[in-house]
């Protein structure tokens, strides 16, 4: 089909180009919150069936550098509404640079997800063969602080005693694996939606996007969106089970 | 008012979408949904074959009880390779990807779908997914079942469980695509004067097979993923050695595939839904009803999942409501029916060879229907549960089904998307031997699982031999109803009668241009005047009210 300017050749208008494109993305977001509601119903079902062994593993989450990460992502969803703003009110200077910053913070959550993840091999919390849910507090190092070792070694032991699950350490793998599992699909997303923003960026700094014609910005911002909400509810089930002790 | 016969006077338009450029770039880089179309055509026909060989050889071990052609365990990777290739990626994208893909731009004066590039990335996600699948049969095969029923597929089985399971994952995303598509195009593209009630049935059918691909498609996908990450990773989400869940899986699982039959058997009676008053000659009876009862068998379809899973451990009260559940589906399945049967009461039926197609489809369709409420019962489904009873059951829905409406389309619109008529006497022959065949194969197996001979089993009693020979027969039979319609359609690409842009006649949008289309589908918009299926009111028909219908193929 051909194309006329921003018009492509199976629409008659730009309003019912914007209308099919909007409508698209929505629905394939309705298609992702199928996609990550089987995982959430997975790890739904397995955390009623081991509370414990759950709230374990999530104590061993590092809080401050989720918290800080749950805080990146929201700051770049505004600057990403910001973007969108700029390119619908006709502010050609400022959509590119919203979509840097959008960006900037997108790689500042990555990085900060990739500490945790080397963090959790480097305690043999990654599921597999050498998963040892004892093995922070039987090999600390000297930087850990050692009350935050003895609490722990008491709190698994608590665990494993009182609460009569013995088999801690593979429902704890469970846990794992859905954290593993849930955030690596959301970082996947982030990278796909990296992607997305640095090709707007060049298209943006061509000035294209003029008030008549932000769809791709507009999208894009939808589905920026949407990964963030997944991580707004990734949060408080995967960091914040049992923090109340 | 022309009342003669369509003369041999046709000529194919100068211009159309087949020789609108050349070379084979033209085609794998074509964003034109009726060359992706006809892309989709040669590869579910491929993958038919593969499943097809599958079937054969079952059929061919079946013939004796101790199984006369292959050891247990191959076996087993027959009846799993046979189903993954027939239900994912021959049924799945049958109808859907290839008339849906040719004539929902058509039917609702649009010149394309909404997004032609995804509709091309979503063909090459199918044909990556199938190269998987194809690696994981050359390597080793498959043998899990199509279920993939956890920890076998996630930890016991020795096959080439993991490709398998990608290429399934993966083909799901076109799937959910083709599914955006159409309901995004169905909202937005429609002609001046196309509103909601002047849809073809066709396009109703297909949004809410649409609906079910997007909202059930991602579920499967995911859960699949689950299971291959269990595989790969040696993870326990549904092992329960590791404190996972096994049932989990199944639920996940059904809550795709029990409306994944609904993606194959909602298209074919959209099919059946434009074949019907076109050689009836009437007005479709209760067209809103026909309309609602797609969304509504899509709605509840979501609702009935957990009947594949009476004597896996649910609870009764879970049971009862799925049983429910189960029956209601049957409420808007029978308005379709009555309403096919009220269409062709004191209408002016000609025997043409779509309108034989969609007669076998509607008893088939009704035998598997009915067949599906001894299944729902609960009582009775725990002696005919995972029996031939069961085999039968969705063969009558699948093949009787979808099967029948995918080749009773594909004769009914061969001229449209051709260009050519294919040889009368010779399809309403295949018709025949098709329906024949289909029954003679499919029917003893009720039989048999009612008499308790249970699926996926290799071997079986000596006394079940009469009527697995009989089966096997039929098989035979079945084929050669699928080899001729393959062979006569392909002859007549080229050497077929010139069809006429609409030589039925039928009342849709897409008859009201070239056969073969051009490119942009029609020359200018189309603005539509005219309610559906009107053939009253239709003077550029060329139909007298009352009159007989002349045959579109003349004397032959």
């Amino acid at each position: 089909m051909h194309r006329t300017g921003e018009l492509y050749g199976q629409f008659q208008t730009l309003e019912q180009q914007k209308e099919s494109s909007t409508l698209g993305m929505w629905i394939f977001l309705v298609t992702e919150v199928l996609f990550f509601g089987g995982m959430f119903l997975t790890y739904a079902i397995n955390r009623h069936e081991y509370f414990t062994a759950f709230g374990v593993g999530s104590n061993t989450l590092d809080i401050t550098l989720g918290t800080v990460n749950t805080i990146v992502l929201i700051m770049s969803s505004f600057t990403m509404a910001m973007a969108v703003w700029s390119a619908q009110t006709g502010k050609k200077k400022l959509v590119p640079l919203f979509l840097i910053l959008t960006l900037t913070l997108g790689c500042v959550f990555l990085g900060i997800k990739f500490v945790e993840y080397k963090q959790k091999f480097d305690h043999h919390l990654v599921p597999g063969r050498s998963f040892d849910v004892w093995y922070r507090v039987n090999h600390p190092t000297p930087a850990d602080d050692p009350k935050a070792i003895a609490l722990e070694r008491e709190e698994l032991e608590k665990a494993t005693v009182s609460t009569n699950d013995p088999d801690i350490n593979s429902h704890a793998q469970l846990y794992f694996s859905l954290y593993f599992a849930m955030t690596g699909l959301h970082a996947l997303h982030m990278i796909v939606g990296a992607g997305l923003i640095i090709w707007l960026i060049r298209v943006s700094l061509r000035g294209r996007f003029t008030p008549q014609y932000n769809t791709p910005v507009e999208i894009v911002g939808l589905y920026w969106h949407f990964v963030d909400i997944v991580w707004i509810y990734l949060f408080p089930l995967l960091y914040l089970i049992d923090r109340h002790r | 008012m022309n009342q003669t016969p369509p003369s041999p006077g046709f000529h194919l338009p100068r211009d159309h979408y087949l020789n609108a450029n050349y070379g084979i770039k033209s085609w794998l880089l074509t964003t034109d949904h009726k060359r992706i179309a006809l892309l989709y055509l040669i590869s579910v026909t491929f993958f038919f074959f593969i499943g097809g060989i599958f079937a054969t050889m079952i059929r061919i071990h079946l013939l004796t009880p101790n199984g006369a052609l292959v050891t247990p365990e191959t076996y087993n990777k027959l009846f799993t390779m046979h189903g993954v290739a027939m239900i994912f990626f021959f049924l799945i994208p049958s109808i859907p990807a290839v008339l849906g893909n040719f004539l929902i731009p058509p039917m609702i004066g649009a010149k394309d779908l909404a997004f032609p590039k995804i509709n091309l990335l979503s063909w090459y996600i199918y044909i990556i997914g199938g190269c998987f699948v194809l690696y994981s049969f050359s390597t080793g095969g498959l043998d899990t079942g199509w279920t993939f029923y956890t920890p076998l597929s996630s930890i016991y089985s020795n096959s080439a469980v993991t490709p398998a399971v990608l290429g399934i994952f993966i083909n799901g995303f076109s799937s959910i695509l083709t599914g955006l598509n159409f309901i995004v195009t169905i909202h937005t593209m429609r002609a001046p004067g196309m509103t909601w009630f002047r849809l073809p049935l066709f396009a109703w059918a297909h949004y809410a097979t649409s609906l079910v691909m997007v909202l059930g498609t991602p579920v499967v996908a995911i859960t699949l993923l689950l299971a291959g990450l269990e595989r790969m990773f040696h993870l326990g989400f549904f092992n329960p050695a590791m404190g996972g869940d096994p049932i989990l899986f199944q639920h996940l699982f059904w809550f795709y595939s029990h409306p994944a039959v609904y993606i194959m058997i909602l298209p074919a009676m959209g099919v059946i839904s434009e074949i019907i008053p076109t050689f009836a000659r009437k007005p479709i009876f209760g067209y809103s009803f026909i309309a609602a009862s797609s969304i509504a068998i899509a709605v509840i379809g979501f609702f009935v999942w957990a009947h594949h899973m009476f004597v896996t451990g649910e609870s009764t009260y879970a049971a009862l409501a799925f049983s429910f559940l189960s029956y209601l589906v049957a409420i808007p399945s029978a308005v379709k029916v009555f309403n096919w049967t009220s269409t062709l009461y004191k209408g002016s039926i000609s025997w043409d060879a779509p309108m034989l197609y969609a007669l076998g489809f509607i008893g088939l369709f009704t035998i598997g229907g009915l067949t599906g409420l001894f299944l729902a019962c609960l009582g009775l489904d725990i002696h005919i549960h995972d029996t031939y009873f069961v085999i039968a059951h969705f063969h009558y829905i699948m093949v009787g089904g979808a099967v029948m409406g995918y080749v009773g389309g594909l004769h009914f619109w061969w001229p449209k998307i051709t260009g050519r008529l294919y040889p009368e006497a010779l399809s309403r022959f295949a018709a025949v031997i098709l329906f024949i065949g289909f029954n003679l194969t499919f029917f003893p197996q009720f039989i048999l699982g009612y008499l308790g001979m249970p699926r996926r089993y290799h071997s079986y009693p000596p006394e079940f031999q009469v009527l697995n020979v009989l089966s096997t027969a039929g098989a035979s039979i079945l084929a050669l109803g699928y080899l001729l319609p393959m062979c006569y359609l392909t002859w007549s690409m080229r050497y077929g009668k010139v069809a006429g842009p609409n030589p039925w006649p039928a009342t849709g949008l897409e008859w009201k241009t070239d056969s073969p289309p051009p490119t942009e589908n029609f020359h200018v918009t189309p603005v539509v005047d005219w309610e559906p299926y009107d053939f009253l009111n239709r003077p550029d028909l060329g139909l007298v009210a009352g009159a007989p219908l002349a045959p579109a193929h003349g004397d032959d």
